[in-house]
């Protein structure tokens, strides 16, 4: 019987094997390990994390992929890699390596302003960043299999993630209140393809899984954007730029699994250590906000 | 009837939806109290890693192995290697079935595919035979059974892909994911 790779199904498919879960950015083999015994369902593989690159300044492009191997081999967990917006070489160079997962990422350099990737061109299944449903919508019908929403990565400060994570339900639960002949004039209004529209108001949720990013910190980051519907969480600067790694990797794992049980949600926030110490992203000038990056 | 989805990790939700549609009352396993008047449960695909660990971290492991000497099991994908007592290598297993799992068997995410099965134990659901539709995704092999296991699937190859032990059941494919209830039937009647 023949055999079908590369397909919609077993994208999304994987996307819905990591539910529940916490993907953690790693730089090295020591933080992959780290993240893979403390529960994390998938690692980010990148050179810098979010925080850093904010510090640093000058372009961020993708990662050394000698470094992206190497963590994949010292894991079994799926390893994920970022590229730059709208470049596809980059994106052709990770699949070609074997990542499990690229997310196209606004916390890199964009490298097109105006157009991500073409992602059903792919075998590799991509996630993408948003900050609403229109944006969302788009990714989706460029061929992303999963979303997430954005925040603002390597702030440490939640408020974006929640407005992200607001929206996007908000408008969901907005669109599932319409009648049917306001749908095209709000698909117009989003900027989305009319028949994801259409089906979003159908299964009243994205047609794929969405996790949050951007600004989780704390066990309690990760239960919040859980109790508000979304299926996953990102952790990216907050893990390693705190005091105990992997006392909090675990705690946030733990968190994101119980996140409806305060009792146990108290628990694993106990004795953590220095959170990252974060930047307040409501007295950030707007050129340094990377959240705007995406089309 | 009442069955459990173990609801630590992956894609519980979607085996939810599969038994709801059922008429099947569902509980989300979380804690060990919450295995209490079930009458089976699944565990469902995601990192067995994760699972496993979360598992031992609320003091679940040895109220699953319990809960499995009496009561039906199925294990999806990752739930199969928990399931199962030797994955060559060191994490947490319920150890329950005899069965030997080589994890991420067919290479990485690129290499996940689709494939239709024969499955001759789903006539006993379903008598119009048709082959199953098995979403494969980073997916484990059943590398071998031991006595008192019954393969119920294998691929074109051989290498073996469904099997039942008694009331314990172990597929390294997602009937969750494809829209046919027959797995999820089966494992009903075996719940019974």
């Amino acid at each position: 019987m023949e055999q079908k790779v590369g397909s919609f199904e077993v994208k999304k498919g994987l996307a819905q094997m990591l539910k529940g879960g916490v993907i953690m950015d790693v730089v090295n083999v020591e933080h992959a390990k780290i993240a893979e015994d403390a529960g994390a369902c998938a690692v980010m593989a990148l050179e810098r994390v979010p925080a850093d690159i904010r510090a640093d300044g000058g372009v961020a492009r993708m990662s050394d992929p000698d470094m992206i191997q190497k963590i994949m081999e010292a894991v079994t967990i799926p390893v994920m890699a970022k590229c730059r917006i709208g470049h596809f070489v980059e994106a052709q160079i990770l699949e070609s390596i074997g990542v499990d997962f690229i997310d196209e990422s606004e916390v890199l350099t964009p490298a097109d302003e105006s157009n991500h990737i073409y992602k059903h061109n792919f075998k590799v299944p991509f996630v993408c960043g948003c900050r609403n449903l229109g944006e969302a919508l788009r990714r989706i019908g460029e061929g992303a299999a999963m979303i997430r929403t954005k925040g603002e990565a390597g702030t440490g400060d939640v408020v974006e993630a929640v407005r992200h994570a607001r929206t996007v339900l908000g408008e969901i639960r907005k669109l599932q209140n319409l009648p049917e002949e306001e749908v095209m004039a709000f698909s117009k209004e989003i900027g989305a393809p009319f028949e994801l529209v259409m089906e979003v108001r159908k299964l009243g949720r994205l047609p794929v899984v969405n996790f949050a990013a951007g600004g989780i910190a704390t066990p309690a980051d990760a239960a919040l954007m859980m109790q508000l519907g979304v299926d996953g969480v990102f952790v990216g600067s907050g893990i390693f730029k705190s005091g105990d790694p992997a006392k909090r990797a675990a705690a946030i794992v733990k968190a994101t699994t119980h996140y409806n049980d305060p009792k146990i949600l108290a628990e694993v926030s106990r004795n953590l250590g220095e959170a990252m110490v974060g930047r307040q992203i409501s007295v950030m000038p707007e050129t340094e906000k990377i959240a705007t990056r995406g089309w | 009837m009442k069955i459990g989805v173990l609801a630590l990790q992956g894609a519980f939700a979607e085996h939810q939806t599969v038994l709801e549609s059922l008429g099947v009352e569902v509980v989300q396993v979380r804690l060990p109290q919450h295995l209490a008047g079930l009458n089976g449960l699944i565990i469902p695909g995601g990192e067995s890693t994760t699972i496993g660990k979360l598992a031992d971290a609320f003091d679940l492991t040895q109220p699953l192995r319990l809960f499995g000497r009496e009561h039906a099991i199925w294990g999806t994908c990752a739930g199969a290697i928990y399931l199962s007592q030797n994955v060559g290598r060191a994490q947490p297993l319920l150890g329950l079935m005899d069965i030997t799992i080589e994890r991420n068997a067919f290479g990485r995410q690129v290499d996940s595919f689709e494939v239709d099965l024969s499955v001759p134990c789903l006539l006993n659901i379903d008598p119009e035979d048709k082959p199953f539709h098995a979403v494969f995704i980073r997916a484990p092999l059943i590398e071998s059974v031991g006595k008192g296991v019954e393969v119920l699937a294998s691929l074109d190859d051989g290498r073996i892909v469904a099997a039942q032990q008694g009331h314990l059941l172990a597929t390294s494919f997602h009937p969750e994911l494809t829209g046919d209830d027959r797995f999820h039937r089966y494992f009903m009647e075996m719940a019974k």
